[in-house]
């Protein structure tokens, strides 16, 4: 059996998204700055997907600007209101967790003489706000916190980050990549200035993204070229990327309950059925505001990679915040932020559900995992220590 | 990460892992924090290490190495054992991506741990135990 549970890494293409997208590779591929018929057919279809974008966040279409996916829209934000801001101040506030593509971009910021408060988490995973509103001082210009987590599905509190922010006349980015189609997010109530999308996230294609910036608020730009995207953004109209980036957002939206309560279902039965199943577990993050698609589990006694090859070995993809599968010597420092000990976190697999997950497919990877974190244990001196504990 | 097919198949279904009751030279390399232990139990007799299991915390590359050099050492003298490096290690798992050479080399610093405490007579039993 095959049983991707990776959703969180990246989703394949929706059959209707992929048909949307199909026309724009070959029979319309006009470029949407030319001023024949066969490019007006992209721009009107840009246009459109534009609409449908903004549609889905509460936005205007001229609020919404195409990118090359998540980590581009992130790098924009930061650095462009970092840039354009620098006179009203150089400081900037994040979160001790949040995905490389926002860390990095901090760090390169603070080599250039800018400074960056890192707001703890709680356990469950959620900034705290007092230390947030603690770290703000006169010359903090951005406020960026992700939306929800993408290792241990952490909703953050974004209608509070964002009064916070508004009250004290701060920029607010909030990176959405892993909230959209799940979460019911609507710039303006919540007082988001910035937020990035990714459509390879929601079943849409990979290389394609979406930062909206609110009306009035001017970040310098990233990608200088021609004059797309109103001269915020150059570069040639990815015409079927951004056809499916909003068929897939459209898509999403419109299934939103009925897709999260059956993922959550699942999901819930998964963590429910591995705790009484199977010894010596921590499940990570709380519960109580989550991504439903989400369960990181530590196995202790075993590592991540040795489980993730495993499961792997038998068909079941998942991802592991271990240290020796991500290629850097350290474990998720997410994990390590909500307080796990490196131990622990050297065991977690992240399971991501999916909109196409079935019961049989958790059964058939609980029974595989059980037999995996059961056989790995056997190979482990940990676990013979814990035993022979147990003994004397 | 691209492990090769043997190494794959030797995590798939490594030797020699497990507990050796009669050993008289044992080795604990590693920590949990770093995410690969390794403790491995060696019988010597005449100079000749006559059997060799071991276990493993760690990634597929970790189980694999120390598989592949219980096998090897079977059958061999001390100083052979001991002459065991880790390039032959890697060799001998037709080659390792850059970033896991660090978990493979427990498997020859736990040989000479595992020897140098039979040397010094001590069981290498871990010490805690000693500490009390
Ligand atoms: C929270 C978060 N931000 C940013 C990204 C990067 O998005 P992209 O892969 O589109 O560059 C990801 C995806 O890996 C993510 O999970
Ligand atoms: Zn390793």
């Amino acid at each position: 059996m095959n049983v991707y549970l990776d959703h969180s890494a990246t989703t394949y293409v929706d059959e209707d998204v992929l048909e949307a997208m199909m026309p724009y590779f070959h029979d319309h591929f006009g470029n949407a700055s030319s001023q024949h018929t066969l490019g007006q057919e992209a721009m009107n279809a840009v246009d459109r997907a534009r609409e449908a974008v903004a549609k889905a966040i509460n936005a205007r279409p001229s609020e919404i600007y195409f990118t090359s996916g998540g980590t581009e829209s992130d790098n924009w934000a930061i650095k462009g209101i970092a840039h354009a801001y620098a006179s009203k101040g150089k400081h900037i506030i994040t979160s001790a967790v949040e995905h490389h593509a926002v860390l990095h971009t901090c760090e390169q910021l603070t080599k250039e003489g800018y400074e960056v408060t890192y707001v703890p988490v709680h356990p469950s995973g959620e900034v705290d706000l007092d230390a947030l509103k603690a770290a703000i001082r006169p010359d903090t210009v951005l406020i960026t916190v992700m939306y929800a987590n993408n290792e241990i599905g952490t909703i953050q509190p974004i209608e509070e980050i964002g009064r916070i922010a508004k009250e004290h006349k701060i920029f607010f980015h909030t990176d959405a990549v892993q909230a959209m189609g799940v979460c019911d997010i609507d710039v303006k109530a919540q007082n988001i200035d910035l937020l990035s999308m990714s459509a390879h996230k929601f079943y849409g294609p990979k290389g394609v993204g979406v930062l909206y910036i609110r009306n009035g608020v001017k970040p310098d730009k990233l990608i200088i070229g021609g004059a797309q995207e109103r001269s915020m953004r150059g570069g040639t109209y990815n015409t079927p990327g951004i056809v499916g980036c909003a068929a897939a957002l459209t898509k999403a939206v419109a299934h939103r309950e009925e897709n999260n309560a059956k993922i959550a279902a699942l999901r819930d039965y998964f963590v429910e059925q591995v705790k009484a199943r199977i010894p010596y577990i921590v499940i990570n993050g709380g519960f109580e505001h989550r991504l439903p698609n989400n369960a990181n589990i530590s196995f202790l006694y075993v590592e991540g990679e040795s489980i993730l090859l495993s499961l792997d070995l038998e068909g079941i993809q998942a991802s592991s915040g271990s240290a020796c599968s991500s290629g850097s010597l350290d474990p998720s420092h997410v994990l390590l932020a909500t307080g796990l000990p490196v131990e622990n976190a050297h065991g977690s697999i992240r399971f991501s559900f999916g909109k196409d997950n079935t019961k049989e497919q958790v059964d058939y990877t609980l029974e595989v995992l059980e037999r995996t974190i059961a056989r790995l244990r056997e190979w482990s001196p940990l676990y013979a220590d814990l035993k022979k504990s147990k003994e004397n | 990460m691209a492990y090769s097919q043997k190494l794959m198949e030797i995590f798939r279904n490594p030797k020699n892992v497990g507990e050796l009751p009669d050993a008289n030279a044992v080795g604990r390399v590693g920590n949990a924090s770093c995410g690969d232990i390794l403790e491995l139990y060696l019988k010597i007799e005449n100079n000749i290490i006559v059997d060799a299991k071991f276990r493993t915390f760690g990634c597929a590359s970790a189980i694999a190495s120390s598989s592949v050099a219980t096998e090897i050492i079977k059958g061999k003298t001390v100083e052979e054992a001991l002459a065991l490096t880790n390039d032959d290690i890697v060799k001998e798992l037709d080659g390792l991506p850059a970033q896991k050479i660090h978990c493979s080399v427990l498997a020859s610093e736990a040989i000479a741990l595992a020897i140098q405490n039979y040397r010094e007579g001590t069981d290498g039993a871990s010490q805690e135990e000693k500490m009390v």
